[in-house]
């Protein structure tokens, strides 16, 4: 199939960015839309000019190095996948694909489709663990957790940090990424000792980063390639105000 | 010979880990604070290690090539970890656990690092938990268990399809905690270009900012590399994408042994190549293999017209379908070890009775298990993989058979280590895949992430400081050092020679080929003919890259380009290397198969009089033949026994 690709280059964190088209020929629907940049930048190459900077790593979906807004959405048009896992049969022959870096002033653009997540860093080293040192810890089996709450803690732990949920909210939120780890702590009894500094911490950081607030619209859910809910928000909520009354 | 010791302490197998560490010598707390420690990966190996190293109280920077730790390769890990816990008292124990890993790795892992590995295995699971990390659990709230490939057990604890995830991001949270508290500094899209040495010892590391383009200097008393294998050599792989062998690679160079580094397996279950611009290859779970069954048609003609595209498998009779792994091996089926299963469908493929447009597939048919136990029972058991199969192929698997194929997933081989995981350069550790020391010939599912956190959380942690413990007097180097000086010019020259080539083919270009002359010659079966001319060819190859290779002249900031130039530059060489040691061995064992060594019946056979050894390789300049060294590998607690699946 043939396309028409409009991208977003900027050369760096404060130059002034802009779209610019490319248009490409002779993609396969069965390449991936990461193969599709590839085959672009091979030619970017060929030609002498500078190929486009995105992040990617694992491509299978779970590294969370992936992060191109394309057509108005995160991981671009399909539900619960990451862009690694976009398929080029997605799209139809002749189409204008616009593709963007995640926007939010958090996410720092360092060069044309990348930007920096290393908020998401600062915000797990505020709190976002259990404080065990190596060794000293019970046997695995002394610790019995219902079967319920492993699950939950598990659904909130499948997050890959990418942050679309921050791309796709209109505040730049950050409170699906930050209450996915505060819900895995807080539904199991290893987490429940430092839940209070944990939630207040983390709380902390993100507003301090400049992070946005919720305003329930949800978007970041719908967004989300592994599906985390926003029922979580709702938990770091109650867990946020009774660190604060009790 | 004498140039190799690989420190085995004295006393019984069950006893020398405890041995050592009652002996070994300590830093103590004041004395901590002075030492710098570099780990250079931050995946399950280098992220463990530095978050214990900086608990204890060592001043440790950590190096990862994403933009976070937490996006290290160990987190695509899907199945599962071992351990000998026995919690759902089926017979397990230490021994049995080692046992295992002996015999899954053909008989060429040596035998006191596998024994600590089982030995320790339990205490990972305890460490996790206690991280929190979220295990599948049963109903009366303990951990639940599956089994995997190659043992009789259920040792295998899991998270969904994630573990390697949830067990990364539990070593990433210890990380977390301990660069918040200022023990552990973090730097980020750094790539290790090579090794310091001063006086033969590890004093420190050259970094490229990838964000920058500079080049930076780091010194420490001790240097730990846990960079991952080297599959990437391949081209395809089910690798990340910035996953290399360039830390290996530079350690070799600058005196490291390289071990085993023929050793790579590939995984015979991978969804297969749609095309000449795939980048990569993803893997299906190991665990698919509990309920599906492989298969190929029977007739020629049949697998013909399907490559055409002129029928469906589903038209297919069930008496005109070859299900090889039950007819080959009626005792273990679908279920035999990962290296059997993926020259089985090579054989097929190879005799012409291939599925798939290209002829290099074969199906792995979720039907019987569908009509025996319901669609829901599969949906439960496999969802996920099933909805990455359709994302990927476009083809409902529920339906339609999922076509798979073998892949290169895993080096076993890696930097030469002794019992203390320290290299033939003092100073210089190697952790995780990118050592060569607990598999052997064949890695064991759910083995890798065992492996990882032993060596971080509960080995290198002890065996560094041994190290450490005459170093408390050395004062912390100096960066402006001539040391440092000429090891950060060998990098410039490096990167110079690659610029000022401006040729006219791309770097992926060239790793492409690279990967064909590989997995070719070197990959799932290989022959004398074929190893040589595959020497050849690397040369010739690497010849022709200095010639014509184009990249950007970008010296100051990002260059992508430039950062896959210098790791094709190492794959070049590591190649050619993995090439000879395969000559050399001329046996077949584990993932390494010799056409000429083999049974009647076509299966792997070892020669343990001759092969009994690590081959551990050393450096001796550009262009001339590395110098191998051998370890022997002595079996005095297991005895050693041809490989059968056939029967139980």
């Amino acid at each position: 199939m043939d396309l028409k690709l409009k991208i977003w280059r900027q050369s760096g964190p404060d130059a002034k960015g802009e779209f610019r088209e490319y248009p490409i020929q002779n993609i396969s629907k069965d390449s991936s839309f990461l193969e599709m940049m590839d085959v672009l930048n091979e030619q970017l190459v060929s030609k002498g000019e500078e190929p486009v900077a995105f992040d990617h790593d694992c491509r299978e979906g779970i590294c969370g190095m992936c992060s191109l807004f394309i057509n108005g959405r995160p991981h671009g048009p399909d539900d619960a996948i990451t862009t690694c896992q976009l398929h080029m049969r997605k799209f139809h022959d002749g189409e204008t694909v616009t593709i963007e870096p995640w926007r939010a002033k958090p996410f720092p653009i360092i060069k044309d489709l990348m930007v920096d997540r290393s908020a998401f860093d600062e915000i797990i080293q505020a709190g976002g663990f259990v404080s065990v040192s190596t060794g000293g810890v019970p046997d695995a089996n002394a610790i019995p957790i219902k079967k319920a709450n492993a699950d939950l803690a598990m659904d909130a732990a499948a997050c890959i940090g990418c942050g679309a949920c921050v791309a796709a909210c209109k505040n730049a939120s950050a409170m699906l990424f930050v209450s996915a780890k505060v819900s895995q702590f807080a539904l199991l009894p290893q987490g429940r000792v430092e839940a209070k500094e944990r939630v207040e911490r983390m709380v902390a950081k993100m507003d301090d980063i400049g992070f946005g607030n919720c305003t329930n619209t949800y978007a970041c859910e719908a967004e989300c390639p592994k599906e985390i809910s926003v029922a979580n928000i709702a938990r770091m909520n109650r867990e946020f105000f009774a660190a604060k009354v009790c | 010979m004498a140039k190799i010791d690989s420190k085995i302490p004295e006393g019984p197998l069950a006893e020398k880990w405890t041995n050592y560490k009652n002996h070994q010598n300590l830093v103590n707390p004041a004395n901590k604070r002075k030492i710098d420690i570099i780990v250079v990966g931050s995946g399950l190996a280098g992220g463990a290690a530095a978050a214990s190293l900086g608990e204890m109280g060592f001043n440790v920077k950590v190096f990862c090539i994403q933009d976070s730790p937490r996006r290290a390769h160990s987190i695509a890990a899907q199945g599962g970890i071992n351990a000998a816990k026995n919690y759902p008292n089926d017979g397990d124990s230490v021994y049995r656990l080692f046992y295992d890993t002996v015999k899954g790795g053909d008989y060429r892992a040596r035998e006191a690092n596998v024994y600590r590995l089982a030995e320790v295995s339990n205490n990972i699971i305890d460490q996790c938990v206690a991280q929190g990390v979220p295990f599948a659990r049963e109903y009366g709230g303990t951990l639940d268990n599956r089994s995997f490939g190659g043992a009789l057990v259920s040792r295998t604890f899991y998270a969904r399809g994630q573990t390697g995830q949830q067990l990364l991001l539990g070593a990433y949270s210890a990380l977390s905690k301990e660069i918040n508290k200022g023990s552990v500094e973090l730097f980020t899209r750094r790539e290790m270009l090579d090794l310091v040495t001063i006086d033969g010892k590890a004093r420190g590391i050259i970094v490229r900012n990838l964000v920058s383009g500079k080049l930076e200097r780091h010194s420490a008393h001790a240097v730990l590399v846990a960079s991952g294998g080297y599959g990437n050599v391949f081209f395809l792989s089910t690798n990340a994408m910035t996953s290399n062998g360039g830390a290996a690679w530079r350690s070799y160079k600058r005196g490291a042994f390289f071990g085993n580094p023929s050793f790579v397996q590939i995984h015979p279950t991978c969804i297969p190549v749609h095309g000449d611009f795939q980048s990569k290859l993803t893997l299906m779970s190991e665990s698919l293999r509990n309920d599906g069954r492989i298969w190929v048609p029977k007739k020629k003609e049949d697998a013909v017209k399907i490559q055409k595209g002129e029928l469906r498998p589903t038209e297919i009779a069930e008496d005109d379908r070859d299900y090889y792994l039950e007819r080959r091996y009626p005792a273990f089926g679908n279920l035999v070890p990962r290296d059997v299963a993926s020259r089985a469908a090579k054989e097929r493929c190879d005799a012409g009775f291939g599925v798939g447009t290209t002829g290099l597939a074969v199906y792995l048919d979720f039907k019987h298990a569908i009509d025996r136990l319901g669609k829901n029972v599969i949906e439960a058991r496999y969802g996920n993989l099933f909805q990455m199969y359709e994302k990927i192929v476009d083809e409902n698997p529920y339906e339609t058979p999922m076509m798979i194929y073998p892949a290169i997933h895993y080096a076993m081989g890696g930097i030469w280590v002794d019992y203390e995981l320290q290299t033939t350069v003092p100073g210089l550790f190697f952790g995780g895949e990118a050592n060569f020391s607990d598999h052997g010939a064949n890695r064991l599912g759910a083995s890798a992430l065992m492996q990882g956190l032993s060596d971080g959380y509960f080995v290198l942690p002890y065996t560094m400081q041994n190290y450490l413990a005459d170093q408390i007097t050395v004062p912390r180097f100096d960066i402006n050092s001539k040391e440092f000086e000429q090891t950060e010019k060998d990098v410039q020259d490096r990167i110079d020679k690659l610029i000022s080539v401006n040729g006219d083919e791309t770097v992926d270009s060239f790793h492409k080929r690279l990967g064909l002359i590989m997995w070719d010659n070197v990959g799932m079966a290989r022959t004398k003919e074929g190893l040589e001319k595959a020497i050849k060819e690397i040369s010739a190859l690497r010849k022709e890259f200095y010639q014509r290779v184009k990249v950007p002249d970008e010296k100051n900031g990002m260059n992508v380009e430039l950062e896959k130039a210098l790791r094709v530059a190492d794959f070049l060489e590591l190649g050619e290397l993995m090439a000879r040691d395969a000559l050399n061995r001329s046996e077949s064992c584990g993932g390494h198969f010799r056409e000429e060594s083999k049974t009647p019946e076509g299966e792997a056979l070892r020669d343990d009089e001759n092969f009994t050894y690590v081959s551990a390789w050393e450096y001796k300049g550009d262009d001339v033949e590395p110098e191998l060294h051998k370890e022997p590998l002595v079996y005095e607690n297991i005895e050693v026994k041809q490989r059968n699946y056939k029967t139980a």
